[in-house]
């Protein structure tokens, strides 16, 4: 590959702040308008990237890494500046730019204080993300990763919001996220290190590499510990229960657009993590693993459901609502063949765009009325018609609504669910979500949406402008991917099968040795 | 005769006046001399290990013309903040100099 | 052209959908635009339909055994294959045939019955995508493309219920309606995963070729494969309001009436039976599930036409009517007839949104309110709408020779057929007289409703009824030719009559008993009588009836309670125990973690106090520390790991 199309993908937002950071001010519509055209100079290579691998590496089924880069960083640590996307990164990547590119267009009140920062962290922190997806050096992904945490803390606690139904401060959000990622990339990093020094030890070099990490057969007892350190990390960032309280009280605290790429991309890294490095390159330790967090993964659907019921605050529904679709993600894992993993990346595509989405229009409904108490709102279809388009929509997706996104994704999940014997009585009880999805959503759509009309909001305004966007591209996304699913499994597959096939292999191998796993 | 051992007291005497000094004075400025003597003993040290044991190479006296360099200057900057703290507080001890605690 | 439809019936949905988004993203401005839009396709849907129903019909039975079947791959991956396509044989032309017939009914009635609603192009796209996603249900070759379209149409139920959202009951309603069906769909979707799980596929034709020898194919068992079918009809209990999933519909008719016509009396609702019916293999197969299904219809029938008799809304008593005839539907296919089912669904389909279109037509000229009792001598006032809706409660009383005398009569003769077979007689000779009592109800209840609307003096003289407009009447006209003729072409004298077509196995000549049809008649004529007595020539007080069966009619007048039961279950046990989840994860799960970070905080504030500021403890702590590293470096092993530790200096 001559042209470094990846590099370019990563540098484009990053340019971005740096051009801003020249920019006065006082001049935010120009910040904004920045951040929007770098971000879309990325969704737009992104999307020609997606679309050149699909024709020339799927539909040919060559699939693996395409338009990698690699330059040595440090040498002797056996760093390598490594790039590349397969049919797992691509999805992912595609999700954060449509999510990074919306994201910047979304609406939230506090944001019109001090917006130049606002934007240059949120660049920032969009690259971060990217940065985690198309690495192939795990060192390369562990550096993205914490380039990650930190504009997050800043952002939810300048720009975030107290609630009304739970004492909680935007600080103490802030806090709570940032301290739940640190203590799972602490263990990550713990983990990375004893992992890189084990693999020099049998290789001889020392080596990062994700691929080159896969072709060696770590001992039984080595997987067993490393995967549980990993997973502990990466079910943290995936805000599996009992480690998923930091998810609702952040996604309420944090400004808009934060809640957005949190909720749609950032908490992926998490299954991204769990799939591409737990899975791949320790396949043992996550089999003797499984079968927690299946039940973890049941606990998540059900459990959280349930306290959605229960919440009178838009963005705790949401909130909750994504910790119980990310149950989904997880009994997914849970089941280790190739159905299920399908279904839980595309999952995690599927609600990526569908909570960015819900984010978006329940930040845009609170920006507009400053309450996002359920209680005080109401009948705000006769107001705001264009934001309760979207809003149904992405509610709808929320329940599972065949013809968009998230039906055909969490199908498959309980497909490959279904498939492992032992995983049928969890999968039936996370059925269950499936029903207690669509009552949540709907009480909260009728009580914001419809009903009489109430006089205390004929001030507000429907959306307009380029607020637009994230209504149009997330919805244009929803509806493609929901009625033209291949689009996505296709891909998916082919990033999932080496994956499936290395845990094939492994477990065959583990079980002729008669090892007691 | 006069041999290495000689000098090694002596700069482990001044060493341990000096400590004492730094460590058990209140005045910032008797700290300040302390250290001075701390590093005067060290120069003593330096000094004779280059007399004694690598004759004829001069590392240690080099060495010894830096330490008093760096303790001038270290004496300009020490003082300088005894200064402005005084100036602040309107007081030399050290014991009121505990804004760093919790 | 027949060949055209017979091939590219794809287009029958696609046209609707096409119109859909046509309406919904240009033409919202322009009302009149809209309806054009919205009828010209559903007009052209039509006459494909009708096209491929003459090619069905000309093949023969060609198509019962070989249906024609195009599909394209939906999503694939390994070791799952999901197709989408299109599926011809009697069954779903008849389906195709009859839905866009109503819906291009309906579409031509909401011209006059929404003239006005603001809100009229946001009508017409709905009903668009309502007949696209209805249609593609019909078609489906596959499990999973019907479940699609079924929550599509379960969708557009929700949109058309809640159309006018900014009534509180509409929103109510049309939430109730999505989750109640919701949850049967928990059935469905748990039973199209078993099946995909067990037999590896979807298609309906490879699983009605597997299902029968089940045990070649699979593990399971018959308990099993038992289980599976009644978890599936979970899913038909919910769409097609079935005891106790009921609830839903009588809710619904908060929806603008076409849309009650339509969605909640002849499409929608009857896709549960058209479901068991496309999957009735899997139900014949263990005798056990086709006992439940039957059971189900059987009381759900009678449970209703009970609710029926004292409610006093028209569409009301509609609603619970059409619940209860969908309970006959369920019978008869429990009863191992796919004959009998269908052809009820097609005749029940006329004549009911006929009545319900000529409800609609009575609110219309009556300002929506609703209440029966404010009705009276609607007979001069309307004659085309009191003539059509003669006309359809006659069909649904089973009155020789309306449509509905056919079908009605074709249900009980095939349920006292399963009361002489081997397996659960006895059960199915209970289920034939609860049908045949209800019968009698139907009848009865329909004609209290019609001579209280439209005999007698009018009771509140401020209101002014006027007859249909045209684009209302028309609709009404055709619908009733209809429900008069539409059961001769199951008529036991017709030579290859529905039958013949729509059938499942062998195919048998209708056989005439006349015990049945002789029995079926008195009883519907004695009811007619009855409330013809009662409400008619009001020979006896209805209140003092009342009076007289007050407990009994307390309890059909509050539909058994069964609405006060489910919402006292949500708010109590279901949202308690969110609530005590939520409290739970407050004190507990957060409570946790925040103690963690409070004993971080105290263990802190304790190891703190050694940070005194003092300048002078710290350098007396260093060099401490120098003297001990010089000791231990002095005193220790040379060979021991603290020194290596230290650098190796000695």
């Amino acid at each position: 590959m001559g042209f470094p199309v990846l590099t370019a993908i990563l540098l484009s937002p990053i340019i971005g702040a740096l051009i801003s950071v020249f920019i006065p001010k006082e001049e935010s519509k120009i910040i904004k308008a920045v951040a929007g055209i770098t971000t879309f100079i990325s969704l737009v290579l992104t999307i020609i990237l997606y679309i050149v691998y699909y024709t020339q590496y799927v539909k040919t089924g060559i699939g693996g890494f395409a338009f990698t880069e690699d330059i040595p960083w440090v040498a002797d640590l056996g760093v390598i500046y490594s790039l590349g996307v397969d049919g797992f990164s691509l999805p992912m990547l595609l999700l954060t730019n449509i999510i990074g590119f919306t994201s910047v267009f979304s609406r939230s009140w506090s944001v019109e204080k001090r917006a130049k920062e606002f934007y240059i962290l949120l660049l920032i922190l969009i690259t971060g993300v990217m940065g985690t997806f198309i690495a192939r050096d795990l060192f390369i992904f562990f550096l993205f990763y914490e380039v990650v945490v930190i504009p997050i803390y800043i952002m939810v606690i300048i720009w975030g919001s107290g609630s009304k139904t739970k004492d909680v401060t935007k600080e103490y959000a802030g806090m709570k996220l940032t301290i739940y990622l640190l203590i799972g990339s602490a263990f990550l990093l713990a983990a990375m290190i004893w992992m890189y020094k084990e693999a020099a030890g049998i290789l001889g070099t020392p080596t990062f590499d994700i691929a080159k990490l896969a072709t060696i057969d770590f001992s039984t007892q080595f997987q067993i510990v490393v995967f549980g350190m990993m997973a502990f990390g990466f079910t943290c960032l995936l805000s599996m229960f009992p480690f998923h309280s930091w998810s609702p009280d952040g996604y309420a605290g944090a400004p808009t657009a934060v809640s957005m790429i949190h909720a749609g991309v950032l908490k992926k890294i998490g299954g991204y993590g769990l799939i591409r490095i737990g899975l791949f390159i320790l396949p043992v330790g996550a089999k003797f693993w499984a079968p927690l967090i299946a039940i973890f993964a049941v606990a998540n659907v059900v459990y959280a459901a349930l306290i959605c019921l229960a919440q009178k605050d838009m963005k705790y529904v949401v909130g909750y609502s994504s910790v119980s679709h990310m149950g989904f993600v997880l009994i997914g894992v849970a089941s280790m063949n190739i159905i299920g993993l399908n279904g839980a990346v595309a999952n995690m595509f599927a609600h990526g765009v569908m909570s960015a989405l819900f984010f978006s229009m329940v930040g845009y409904i609170y920006a507009a009325t400053k309450s996002r108490y359920i209680p005080d709102l109401g009948g705000l279809a006769h107001q705001m018609p264009v934001a309760a388009v979207g809003f149904v929509v992405a509610a709808m997706a929320s329940a599972g609504l065949p013809g968009l996104v998230s039906f055909v994704p969490e199908f498959t999940t309980f497909v490959g669910a279904f498939k492992e014997p032992s995983l049928q009585i969890p999968a039936i009880i996370a059925l269950t979500g499936v029903v207690l999805g669509a009552v949540y959503v709907l009480r909260m759509v009728a009580n914001v949406l419809f009903g009489p009309r109430k006089e205390e909001w004929d001030h507000v305004e429907d959306i307009k402008g380029s607020y637009w966007i994230p209504v149009v591209v997330l919805i244009v996304f929803i509806v493609a991917f929901g009625v033209f699913p291949s689009l996505l499994m296709d891909m998916v597959d082919s990033g999932v099968q080496p994956i499936a096939a290395k845990l094939v292999q492994a477990t065959t191998a583990a079980a002729q040795m008669g090892g007691s796993i | 005769m006069i041999g290495l051992e000689h000098f090694l007291i002596l700069s482990g005497t001044l060493f341990c006046i000096g400590l004492f000094g730094a460590l058990a004075k209140r005045n910032a400025i008797a700290i300040l001399m302390g250290l001075e003597l701390m590093l005067n003993a060290v120069n003593i040290n330096l000094v004779a290990f280059a007399r004694y044991v690598t004759t004829g190479i001069l590392t240690g006296h080099v060495f010894a013309i830096f330490v008093i360099a760096v303790a001038a200057a270290e004496v300009a900057v020490g003082l300088a903040l005894i200064v402005a703290i005084y100036r602040d507080r309107i007081s030399v001890n050290v014991d009121d100099f505990d804004w760093l605690k919790w | 052209m027949i060949d055209f439809a017979l091939h590219n019936a794809w287009l029958i949905p696609l046209l609707p959908a096409i119109a859909f988004l046509l309406i919904f993203l240009v033409f919202r401005p322009l009302p009149k635009v809209s309806a054009f839009i919205g009828i010209t396709a559903i007009f052209l849907s039509f006459v494909l339909a009708v096209h491929v129903g003459i090619g069905v019909i000309q093949a023969g039975d060609q198509f019962v055994e070989h249906p024609l079947k195009q599909v394209v791959t939906w999503f694939e991956m390994s070791g799952l294959k999901i197709e989408m396509g299109v599926q011809i044989d009697p069954t779903s032309a008849m389906m195709l045939f009859m839905v866009s017939l109503v819906a291009l009914m309906v579409n031509i009635y909401s011209l006059g019955y929404m003239h006005g609603d603001q809100a009229f192009s946001r009508f017409y796209a709905f009903l668009a995508l309502f007949a696209m996603s209805m249609l593609g249900l019909v078609i489906a070759p596959n499990l999973l493309q019907m479940f699609v379209f079924w929550e599509l149409v379960g969708l557009c139920s929700y949109l058309l219920i809640g159309f006018w959202w900014h009534k509180y009951s509409a929103r109510e309603a049309a939430k109730k309606a999505f989750i109640t069906t919701r949850t049967g769909d928990f059935g469905l979707l748990l039973g199209i995963l078993l099946l995909q799980i067990n037999f590896g596929t979807l298609d309906l034709m490879t699983l009605g070729e597997m299902i029968p020898n089940f045990q070649e194919y699979t593990n399971l068992s018959v308990g099993g494969l038992t289980a599976i079918a009644a978890i599936l009809f979970l899913g038909p209990i919910g769409k097609s309001g079935q005891f106790p999933l009921h609830v839903w519909l009588p809710d619904a008719m908060e929806g603008p009436t076409p849309v009650s016509a339509l969605i909640h009396a002849a499409t929608m609702v009857v896709a549960g039976v058209y479901l068991v019916g496309r999957s009735l293999i899997l139900f014949q197969t263990v005798p056990g599930a086709m006992a439940f299904v039957a059971f189900m219809g059987g009381f759900t029938a009678l449970f209703a036409a009970t609710i029926a008799i004292t409610q006093t809304e028209m569409k009301k008593i509609l609603a619970y009517s059409t619940v209860s005839q969908l309970g006959y539907m369920m019978l008869a296919l429990g009863a191992g007839s796919l004959t009998g089912g269908m052809f009820h669904l097609f005749t029940h389909a006329f004549f009911k949104s006929l009545m319900f279109l000529g409800a609609g037509s009575v609110l219309h000229a009556m300002n929506n309110d609703a209440d029966i009792w404010k009705y009276g001598g609607l007979k001069k006032k309307m004659p085309i709408t009191y003539w059509t809706f003669l006309i359809g409660c006659l069909a649904i009383a089973g009155i020789f020779p309306f449509a509905g005398f056919f079908s009605k009569d074709e249900i009980l003769l095939v349920v006292k057929e399963a009361s002489h077979g081997a397996q659960f007689a006895g059960l199915y000779t209970l289920l034939f007289w609860m049908a045949t009592i209800t019968a009698a109800l139907t009848a009865f209840y329909m004609f209290r409703m019609f001579f209280i609307c439209f005999h007698g003096e009018p009771r509140d003289k401020s209101f002014h009824p006027h007859e249909a407009p045209f684009s209302m009447a028309f609709p009404l006209v055709v619908l009733s030719i209809f429900s008069i003729f539409g059961g001769f072409i199951g008529a036991p004298w017709v030579e290859h009559g529905f039958g013949y077509y729509v059938r499942l196995g062998e195919y048998h000549h209708p056989s005439v008993d006349w015990a049945i049809i002789i029995v079926s008649t008195i009883l519907a004529l004695g009811s007619i009588f009855l409330a013809y007595w009662i409400y008619g020539k009001k020979a006896v007080s209805h209140e003092a009836l009342a009076q007289k069966f007050a407990p009994l009619y307390k309890i059909s007048f509050n539909k058994y309670y069964i609405d006060e039961i489910y919402l006292w279950l949500i708010h109590n046990v279901l949202d308690g125990l969110g609530r005590a989840l939520w409290w739970f994860d407050i004190t507990v799960v957060d409570g946790i973690i925040n103690g963690i970070g409070n004993a971080a905080k105290i263990l802190g504030s304790i190891l703190r106090r050694v940070q005194t500021g003092k300048l002078q403890h710290y350098a007396l702590v260093l060099f401490a520390g120098v003297v001990i590293l010089v000791l231990i470096m002095s005193f220790a092993d040379t060979s021991s790991a603290s020194l290596s530790l230290l650098g190796g200096v000695r």
